[in-house]
């Protein structure tokens, strides 16, 4: 029964390609592929923007959108059609064609790289020898589509937002794709499919995912602040930082251009998501062994979710950083930490398997980290912060 | 798959072509960009599957945005007031037909030595991370150290110095 509901939409999907003549089965298996991810992960969308604007809502002691449907939870729905119906502004300076592609552009390429993630057990639409490299390829096209939508516009924030978003975005690159080299030299594969499988099973009640040994806890700690840090998000959402720049490179866009740009957005925040839990959470397996009667889908989206979660909980609580906190913070600390983290993993992967391993691999990364945080700390002497208020 | 190949072929073409010719700089480094993506595309066609994936991270991805930087950073993107040709065409087309004149008389006196294999070896990205793990462990290392110098080189040269 568990292994039915398991794989129900495996199923699914191979009756529903059986019903097309042979020459059409690729087209139609893939066009089935594409019809789920963009169905799923719209939703998903959907429902985060609620969950976001509610979360968010309580932190800051507010109720949030409560008008729409009951609790406010049509709120989405309002929302999609406010922006359909929109008047499509378009600047006059603008350079018409590329102001129009660059939503286009930004968002094809975040639907792309959901192909390589593996959403449930052997629910991958597209398993590639070179997943994880497929992955942050089409997900390197995404900046160039932010520089169209910042330079077309003819509007100084948005060229400024741009700038800044694509001087971040490159910065945070290479900790993000430095932090995945230990995962990839541990597992010997670049394939997605591999490397979860390679997470899969137990150690008495225990998972063996990666995030919980030293170096792979280290790992997910730098994907994930590189990951907020690639999807522009806060504390790192300098380009579009509202007091600063207004809305950073979109601007000039109104209506579903607009809609296109926060869809983007968010669901390039749900990939690269999707990608740390496919890396360090063990990607659709159950946390605990007696736990696996539960379907493997339901696991990779309740881990997403939860990450989801935490993003709008660092979002509603972390204050936003400086352009020099920035770059200082992804070249002298990010960079030599993922670089210092693939030394771990050697360190890991060369002891034998035992208590030893554990203590030394866990040194190589704690050591450096309190040298480079002391060393970067310098002369300064963090203390308590005394609050002083109005009689 | 020929109609396929078809169609990315003419747009790499049609893009490398307005990369060329367009008046705008910032058309031409967006041009340029969708020509490299289109020969990547090509080389993923040909089952080239890291080759394609790399170009389109290094170039799409990094190449492009240094360049269109670069245009914006040195000078303005409006060079509508210049003529299309530079004044120098008839060196540079000189030049152009020497080359590719030397290169089809290169072609054209080689001797073939050794028979093509009928099909072509099918190269999985696993096979290129072994052999690059194995036999080419050694270069790759020496690319890799170099790399990481001129990273923390990037990284010392950008630091902003105390002057004592």
């Amino acid at each position: 029964m568990a292994t039915t509901i398991d794989q129900v939409f495996v199923n699914l999907k191979l009756w529903a390609v059986g019903l097309f003549p042979a020459a059409w089965q690729p087209l139609v298996s893939a066009l089935l592929s594409i019809i789920a991810i963009i169905g799923v992960f719209a939703t998903l969308f959907a429902i985060t923007t609620i969950l976001e604007r509610k979360g968010l809502g309580r932190i800051q002691n507010r109720y949030g959108p409560n008008r729409v449907g009951p609790c406010g939870i049509l709120q989405p729905m309002a929302d999609g059609i406010k922006a359909i119906i929109k008047e499509d502004v378009v600047p006059r300076s603008a350079d018409k064609l590329v102001h129009f592609l660059a939503p286009v552009v930004l968002v094809a390429p975040v639907f792309l790289v959901y192909s390589v993630l593996p959403v449930g057990r052997n629910m991958t639409p597209l398993d590639l020898d070179a997943g994880v490299l497929f992955f942050f390829a089409i997900g390197a096209t995404t900046e160039l589509a932010v520089f169209m939508a910042g330079w077309a516009s003819h509007n100084k924030y948005s060229l400024l937002g741009a700038m800044r978003a694509i001087a971040q975005m490159i910065s945070y690159e290479v900790p993000l794709l430095l932090s995945t080299v230990p995962v990839i030299m541990a597992v010997g594969s670049l394939s997605t499919v591999r490397i979860v499988a390679a997470q899969t099973g137990y150690v008495g009640w225990l998972p063996r995912w990666f995030v919980f040994t030293p170096w792979g806890l280290a790992g997910f700690i730098l994907f994930v602040i590189a990951a907020t840090a690639e999807s522009n998000r806060s504390p790192f959402d300098l380009p579009e930082g509202e007091s600063e720049i207004i809305a950073g490179y979109f601007i000039e866009y109104s209506g579903f251009k607009f809609a296109l740009f926060f869809l983007g957005e968010y669901l390039g925040l749900f990939a690269v998501s999707g990608l740390a839990i496919t890396l360090f959470l063990g990607g659709w397996s159950a946390p605990l062994s007696f736990l696996t009667w539960i379907p493997s889908w339901v696991w990779f989206f309740a881990k997403l979710l939860a990450m989801i979660g935490a993003f709008i909980w660092v979002r509603g609580t972390v204050p936003r950083l400086r352009m020099d906190q920035l770059m200082n913070f992804a070249w002298k600390f990010m960079l030599p930490m993922a670089l210092i983290n693939i030394l771990a993993v050697a360190v890991w992967r060369y002891l034998p398997a035992g208590f030893w391993r554990w203590p030394a691999c866990a040194g190589v990364v704690w050591l450096p980290y309190l040298a480079l945080g002391r060393g970067l700390a310098g002369s300064k002497r963090v203390t308590k912060r005394v609050y002083r208020y109005a009689a | 798959m020929q109609w396929a190949f078809n169609i990315v072929a003419v747009l790499t073409l049609l893009s490398a072509a307005a990369a060329l010719s367009l008046r705008n700089l910032v058309h031409c480094a967006l041009c340029l960009a969708g020509a490299l993506g289109g020969l990547a595309v090509l080389f993923l066609q040909l089952n080239a599957q890291f080759v394609g994936l790399a170009q389109i991270l290094v170039y799409v991805g990094a190449v492009a945005i240094l360049v269109v930087f670069a245009i914006l950073l040195t000078r303005g993107a409006d060079f509508s007031k210049q003529p299309a040709l530079s004044p120098s065409w008839v060196v540079g087309a000189g030049v152009a037909v020497l080359v590719l004149g030397s290169l089809v008389a290169a072609i054209r006196t080689m001797t073939a030595t050794g028979v093509l294999p009928s099909a072509p070896p099918l190269v999985a990205v696993r096979d290129i991370g072994a052999r690059l793990m194995a036999e080419y462990v050694l270069p790759l290392e020496v690319v890799g150290l170099l790399l990481t110098v001129a990273l923390i080189g990037g990284v010392v040269i950008a630091l902003q110095e105390k002057r004592r």
